[in-house]
């Protein structure tokens, strides 16, 4: 079965408000078919607040989002892991697996499904635990496991190493690269410079919710254009 | 102390004797109190979870008035029932009146909006936290719920054992409706406060402690019945 390509994602002029306040926007940018874009500012910069617009899940003030297929075809093709992961009251194993049970697909089938998926992201011995008694390095990998089980074509993560220690990062960052091998569109935010040198093809500099700077991540490091910018690589604090 | 003392051996003594009328009365109690909450669990935890996730106009109303019927005076919902029974009352020709259904009836008054409001808190608290993930995954609503009332399961069926707790102990409202009829709407506490009013202590203690021994004993059969699921399942 041939499905196509829900990328690429034209965003035009789009802006969130909150209370008559703009938290982000106008943003106008393109999202390619393949990359891994690594969103980058300071807190409060707007980082969650374009991921999650980007995923649907804030209702624009002004512009427009356009996927190539139609908006419900778009959505089920997406997947987004939260800053702090969300566990559903369930084993490790049934949280996996709840994506693909909530689309039609059979419980013995997905439990299967979802069984390799954890073995893919070390998560095996922990089928059988609650969720809820996971690390917070074990709750990342639950959470990629259950956000790549449907095979995105696209994934959302925000911030997702921001509570993890490093070997935790790395396991992460691995997954990550992993799955930006395998062909999945990444758009990924962090404020930890380190993290965006070493995953990122491409940068988008936010702050103050615009986008400063959005082009490849070597020549954004290498000289950034926006002394907001400069100043975010050279580690002083941006206002 | 002395009565207390004499109150535990009489209830012991009733126990070990397997009397009649204590069984008769304990048996009716768990009767009316469990038939009272199965039909207020059957309303009560539905509607707290419909409450929690479906936003409507009034729905700050209907939640506050869910939970200031949660405080209904026992004895005025007894009293309003009797009215409601009596011969001359609207439902008087069904002759409900001083039978173990008006107490039912009475129960499942005075349960519901307990049930319904802790259910409500329950499911409120964890659809404030699955929203995101479900609303990201692209849910129907009716799979919401689905998710929410089977991973919230605990928390409802904590909201049917208080019911239970609040209906087992519950003396008012059956008092009234039932009428503490011997043999027929005599129950655990309609039966203690008659005792202790006749100067009874001991019977009356005794009585109490059955009281108290059967809550204890359905919490833990209930909980014990829930943990085997759990262990089973994972
Ligand atoms: N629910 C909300 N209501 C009002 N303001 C919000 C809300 N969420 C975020 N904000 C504001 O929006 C701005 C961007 O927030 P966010 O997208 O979370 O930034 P980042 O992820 O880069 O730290 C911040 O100024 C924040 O205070
Ligand atoms: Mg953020």
């Amino acid at each position: 079965m041939v499905t196509r390509s829900i990328l690429p994602l034209t965003v035009k002029k789009a802006c969130v408000t909150r209370r008559g306040k703009r938290l982000i926007g106008p943003i106008s940018t393109t999202v390619h078919r393949h990359g891994l874009t690594v969103v980058m500012g300071p807190n409060g910069a707007g980082k969650t607040t374009l991921l999650r617009m980007l995923h649907g899940m804030e209702r624009l003030a002004e512009g427009h989002l356009a996927w190539q297929q139609p908006p419900e075809q778009a959505r089920k093709r997406q997947a987004f892991v939260f800053q702090s992961p969300i566990m559903m009251r369930r084993s490790v194993l049934d949280n996996v697996a709840y994506p693909l049970m909530v689309h039609g697909t059979p419980r013995t089938e997905a439990r299967a499904a979802a069984a390799d998926w954890l073995e893919r992201v070390g998560l095996k011995e922990s089928a059988a635990k609650q969720a809820t008694v996971l690390s917070g390095g074990e709750r990342q990998k639950l959470a990629m496991a259950r956000a790549l089980i449907r095979k995105p074509e696209i994934l959302f993560l925000d911030e997702p190493c921001a509570s993890l220690d490093g070997r935790a990062t790395r396991e992460f960052e691995e997954l990550v690269c992993d799955a930006f091998a395998r062909g999945t569109r990444i758009v990924m935010s962090t404020h930890d410079l380190g993290q965006a040198r070493r995953l990122a093809k491409d940068i988008w500099f936010i702050n103050h919710g615009h986008l400063h700077e959005a082009g490849p991540a070597e020549a954004f490091f290498a000289s950034p254009q926006t002394p907001e910018a400069r100043a975010f690589i050279n580690g002083d604090i941006v206002e | 102390m002395n009565d207390i003392t004499q109150g535990l051996l009489e209830a012991f003594r009733l126990i070990i004797s397997l009397d009649r009328d204590l069984i008769e009365i304990s048996l009716l109690s768990l009767r009316v109190t469990l038939t009272a909450v199965a039909i207020a669990s059957a309303i009560g935890l539905p509607l707290g979870c419909w409450l929690a996730v479906r936003r409507f106009r009034h729905r700050r109303l209907a939640i506050a008035t869910m939970n200031a019927l949660m405080g209904l005076p026992p004895v005025v919902v007894g009293l309003i029932v009797y009215v409601l029974l009596s011969r001359s009352g609207p439902f008087g020709v069904f002759g409900l009146l001083f039978t173990p259904t008006a107490m039912v009836i009475a129960q499942v008054i005075i349960l519901t909006p307990l049930i319904a409001s802790i259910a409500h808190q329950a499911i409120r608290e964890l659809w404030a936290e699955y929203h995101d993930l479900l609303i990201s995954m692209n849910t129907s609503r009716r799979q919401r719920i689905t998710a929410l009332i089977w991973d919230g399961r605990r928390a409802l069926l904590t909201a049917s054992l208080a019911g239970f707790g609040r209906g087992i102990g519950e003396v008012g409202a059956i008092m009234i409706v039932g009428g503490n009829i011997d043999h027929v709407t005599r129950v655990l506490t309609t039966a203690i406060s008659l005792e202790t009013g006749k100067g009874n202590f001991a019977l009356a203690l005794a009585l109490g402690f059955v009281l108290i021994a059967l809550a204890i004993i359905v919490n833990l059969i209930i909980h014990s019945l829930s943990k085997t699921e759990t262990s089973g399942r994972w």
